[in-house]
Parts: structure tokens; sequence; C-alpha cells
């Protein structure tokens, strides 16, 4: 069976946008109305190349009107609550974008297991019962060990524990599933091969293939939850969106028992990151488009919003197709408890408390929810 | 065929499972609600007095939870369904946590591996059958509309069957009429038709051709007014049930006023000479 780099390669999807643009420039409002009249939820590289076109623009309201209608369907008028708790910020990878970056000269910090916990703790008070752990590329600290322990501890309070660390291997992965983590979350950041290179000079996360076939691990090793996204800002995002479909669309069919997800993470200020570097920055109506197209082409698939949005935008995003969002984060280890002055992965742009966003869902007629997962899935006990 | 002469005959149909009468054909799901008040209100206007949730949902040893302290228990049985369990071991595991926490022993079963379509699982349902009655339970499993399967479930002990109409949340209506028809047709336990019933007009459908019961979710949780909308499919489960009891005309393509093909044996039946 052919892979996913073969996938990409043959159909141009990692080799910049110059190919890709031109066939964009090629939808016509004609292409758009057909993808529109398709039935909803189903996945082409036709119809998401119409619906993410410069054409598309034109027919927002209409997208947002099927994406909504869509989502209410499949997942009800509900939409679900998560916190990321990060471990760690000592790094050894060189991302260009992020305050984590090994070269960034920063105060660093790690959690240990117990001082996790008791940030953990602290989510479980707001309500929270899904929690995303997140950390840096410090695999002497942050191992599957330590992991493993924290999950198994958090089991208590957390009816959901997921990653979204350095990539590891299928064998790490199987372990840590067996210590009760059922989702992972790793984003390839860019699918162009150029633009990777660029953004990660060195480190273990510079490997571009390792990185693609990531996921295939993760899914293998029996992980409900596979998390994909891009870091939009790094190249076209157009041909981007194309790439993680073409990914998605392969993981699901290979992969048929682990659910796909999707994250929109648009580029944020960063210590020692400037934005304004970056040239493919992407505006809010593009990012609406992106995230209804998606929807339109995956009835199912988990559609993820961070606190990097500010509250105004997430606001009305919730009602257009994304069905899972955090709150009240905080982007460094032990930022929960406060007591650290350690960088922060990025800035984050929507600062009400947890409880604050719940209402917010719940003025907008939509049930906040806490819960959607049981620790009695994977554990017996 | 049940023919009814009264109100009274009609009251007394009375749907039992498992030994137990339930005076409404009508289940209902309680997922994909704005909120539990919503939810509680559409139940009340069901009229139904069997409701379903999902484990994964609810905080099942906490009374508290926001969502089972809305449903209240003095009126509606509480049917635990072990939607997202992928292989019998879960569903198992997941229904034992819930008897534990309700001291309820009845579950609906469902082994969902796909996370797309929640499609059932048949060899792992049926083995997860085989475990939760032999352990007590009264078991209602979600399956495809496969009537083989249908068969084997109640040859293992379950106290009803519950196939799909179309895939859920679909709102695809009785996709697979035939099969249900066969279902229905060879049972000995109440069959529910679970899944996909996305308008009254489904549900009546259900009734008319025979199934016990209907469960109903998407249909009523995602309508703009879900508390109407639950009234209106307790109205179209009570039509389409009094329709099936009735014993309705046999339909026909053509009016049959002549006999073409049998015109030329006359009315009498004597040789030709």
């Amino acid at each position: 069976m052919i892979d996913i780099r073969t996938i990409l390669a043959e159909k141009g999807l990692d080799a910049g946008a110059q190919n890709w643009q031109k066939r964009f420039g090629q939808v016509s409002s004609n292409d758009v109305e057909r993808a529109l009249s398709e039935s909803a939820g189903y996945y082409s590289l036709k119809k998401l190349l119409a619906l993410i076109s410069p054409a598309a623009e034109d027919y927002l309201e209409e997208m947002a009107q099927s994406a909504q209608q869509l989502t209410i369907q499949r997942f009800g008028r509900t939409i679900r609550l998560y916190a990321p708790l990060y471990l760690s910020s000592y790094c050894i990878n060189s991302c260009r974008y992020c305050g984590f970056n090994r070269i960034n000269e920063c105060e660093r910090t790690r959690l240990t297991v117990e001082q996790a916990v008791g940030e953990a703790e602290l989510l479980a008070d707001e309500g929270f019962t899904d929690i995303l752990l997140v950390s840096s590329e410090d695999r002497e600290f942050i191992n599957t060990d330590y992991l493993a322990e924290l999950a198994g501890k958090l089991r208590e309070k957390f009816s959901s524990v997921s990653i979204e660390i350095y990539q590891g291997s299928g064998a790490e992965y199987a372990k840590l599933f067996a210590a009760g983590i059922e989702g992972v979350t790793l984003y390839q950041e860019t699918y162009d091969r150029k633009a990777y290179r660029y953004y990660h000079p060195a480190g273990p996360k510079s490997d571009y293939d390792s990185r693609l076939l990531c996921p295939d691990g993760i899914a293998a090793a029996g992980m409900r939850e596979v998390g994909l996204g891009v870091l939009l800002g790094l190249t076209d995002w157009r041909v981007e969106i194309l790439a993680i479909a073409e990914h998605a669309h392969y993981l699901m069919k290979r992969y048929w028992q682990s659910h796909v997800s999707f994250s929109f993470p648009r580029l944020r200020p960063a210590s020692d990151v400037n934005d304004s570097q970056f040239r493919y920055l992407v505006g809010d109506k593009n990012l609406a488009q992106m995230i209804m197209a998606m929807r339109l082409c995956f009835a199912d698939a988990g559609l993820v919003l961070s606190t990097r949005e500010n509250a105004k935008l997430r606001d009305h995003l919730i009602k257009l197709g994304i069905t899972r969002i955090s709150a009240g984060s905080r982007t460094s280890p032990g930022g929960y408890s406060g007591r650290t002055n350690a960088v922060e992965q990025f800035e984050i742009d929507d600062n009400r408390s947890p409880a604050q966003v719940a209402a917010m869902i719940k003025k907008q007629g939509f049930k906040p929810v806490w819960k959607d997962w049981d620790r009695a899935f994977t554990i017996d006990y | 065929m049940i023919i009814f002469s009264t109100a009274r005959d009609e009251m007394e149909d009375k749907l039992v499972i498992a030994g137990r009468k339930i005076g409404s054909r009508l289940l209902v799901g309680t997922g994909k609600f704005a909120s539990p008040q919503i939810m509680a209100d559409a139940l009340e206007k069901s009229g139904t007095e069997i409701v379903t949730v999902a484990l994964r949902r609810v905080d099942i040893e906490n009374e508290n939870d926001d969502m089972l302290s809305a449903i209240d228990r003095n009126k509606y049985l509480l049917l635990a369904n072990t939607s997202g369990a992928r292989d019998a071991d879960e569903a198992v595991r997941l229904s034992k946590l819930a008897r534990a926490a309700t001291g309820i022993n009845w579950v609906k079963l469902e082994v969902t591996p796909d996370p797309y379509y929640l499609l059932p699982d048949p060899v792992e349902t049926l083995k997860a059958a085989e475990i939760l009655v032999k352990d007590d339970f009264v078991v209602l499993p979600y399956i495809n509309a496969d009537p083989i399967l249908a068969k084997k479930l109640e040859d293992a002990g379950t106290a009803t069957v519950m196939p799909l109409a179309s895939p859920i949340g679909s709102n695809q209506g009785l996709k697979t009429r035939s099969a249900l028809e066969i279902i229905i047709e060879q049972a000995n336990v109440p069959v529910v038709v679970d899944a996909g019933l996305g308008l009254p007009s489904h549900a009546a459908e259900a009734m008319e051709i025979g199934a016990d019961a209907v469960l109903v979710n998407t249909a009523i949780a995602a309508a703009d007014e879900p508390s109407q909308m639950a009234a209106a499919f307790k109205l179209a489960v009570r039509a389409g049930r009094m329709a099936y009891t009735c014993g309705p005309a046999a339909r026909s393509k053509r009016a049959s006023a002549s006999s073409p093909l049998t015109g030329f044996l006359g009315d009498k039946n004597q040789a030709s000479k």
C-alpha cells in the first residue's frame, strides 16, 4: 500500500503553492455551487478545492448555513471543553515560530509529576474532565514513564487524558495508550517540504518524513483520537488545507477505528518571535472559510479551536462547525498556579475564565460539554 | 394480528420488555440537547418511559451530574448505553460500571468501533450480549438490520433487538425497510427500531410495519423546538401503532376492476367443453 508521502508527492501537495495557485484561480462560481449541492459531509479533493477557493469567498453565508446545520445534526447543540496543561518548556528543537525554541534565551521550567498533578487539580476544580498534556521536546525528563505515571494519577479526576508532545515511536504510543492516554495531537506544521526545512532548521523535529509518518504510528497503537494541524501563516493556507485533508482521508481509510480531528492554529506573537516576518498570515474570513469547508467535507471530524483566537471571533466560530474549544488556558508550565515567570509558548487572546466561556456557550444556545469520555473505556477499575 | 375495539384495548396494548410493562412505544435518547432543561421538557412532551443515556457523557457515579439530575427516575427508566465501546470487553466493563452506580441492570448495548458512522459491530455485540445475559443483565442490543444476527441475539437471551433504520444521526428514515420487515416477522422479542428516524413520519412508518417501539434522539434534540418535535413523535408513534393494529387495507398499484389474465375463466367453476 502506498503511504502518505507518495500520496502528497503525486499530487504535488508537498512542493509549495505554485502548482496549485493556478488551479485555485480557475475555480468558478459554478464549481462552488456544485460543491455546495453535493451531499454535505463527504470528502473529495475537488470539492474541498472549490470550497476553499477564492471564488467560494462569495458563498460564505451559504457555507455557514450548511456547516452549522450539519454540525448540529452530527454533534448536537454542544461544545466540548478541554484545558491544556503545559509540562515543560525545555526544548531541543529550534522551530522559528515557537517561544520554546532552544536558541531563545528565556526562563524555562518543567513540572515534576506531583507539580503537574497540582496544576491539574486546579483545572478539575474549574470543571474540566478533559485534559491535554502539552510538552516541548524534553525527552530526558518528560519521557513515557513520566507520562504514564501522570496519566495514572490524573485518571481519578479526568475522564479523558490526551497528549500534544514531541513525536514518539509506535511502541511509545502503545505504552501510553495502555496507561490510559487515548488521544494524540501532532501538527505537521507545514506540508511544504521546503518551508518545513526552513522553519525547523535543527533538532529531531527537522526530519519532515518521520514527522509525516508519525500519525500512522499513533493510530496503529490504538489511539482513539488523532489530532492533525498546520500552523497557519507559514505558507499558503489553501494548499496546506488540501494536504491536511488528504492526510486525514488516508488515515481514516487505513485506521478506521481512530477518530481524526483538526486544529486551526494561527501564528501568534511569542517571545523572541515577531509575526511580521511571516508573509502568509491568515485573516478571519479565510479562517472561517477553511473551518466551514472542512466541516462540509468531514461530517464527523472534531474541529478544535484554542485560546489563540480572540473571544469575539471564538464566539462566532463555535456556530460554524467547531466542536471543541479550550478555555482559561495558560501556555507555560506552572501557569495555572501562577508560580512561574517562565516563558509562554505563545500569547493567548481569549482571557476569559472557563466559567465565562461556558456561560457564553449557553447563551448561544449550546450546551458546554465537560465530559464526553469515560476512564472505564481504557482502564479497568 | 391484534384488533382493538375500544379505547381501553388500545390503552392496554402495552409494550412488554423483559416482563416490564412500558406505557409508551417511544424511547428517547438524551444526547445533543442544548441544555438539561430543554432535554427534560422534551422528555416530558414525548410521553416516553425509557430514556437512554450515554455513559461517556455523564458522570454516572455522581448524582449531581447536570444531565442525570434532569432525568426524573420516578418517571423514566434510565437505560445506560455503551456508546463509544470498541469491543465486547469495553462494553461489558461500561455495563458493569453503570449497574454498580445505578442499581439498574438494563443496558443498551452499543459496540461501535467506527467513530464516524457509529455502525454497530455484529461480532463483538453478540459476544458482549452473551457475557452480559449470563451476568443477569437485561440486554437491549443496537444492531444493523441483520435478521440472522437478530435471531442469534434472541437465542443468546437479549430482551429486545434494536435494528437501525439508517446510520445513527443521519435522519434518513427507513433505508433498511426490507430487512426490518424480516426481523419483525421472525422476532420473538420486541423489535425497537433505533437510529436514523428523522421525522415523525419515519417513526410512524416503522410502527406501521410492525415495530414494537422506536428510539429517537437527534431528530428531537436537533430540532428548533425540541419539545414540540417530541410531542409530534409521540403522536406519530401512536398513529403508526394504531394503523398497524387496525389491519391496513392492502395497497395496489392500479385499479382492479377487470381481470385481463383470468377473465376467460368465467364465473362458474366448470370444465370447458
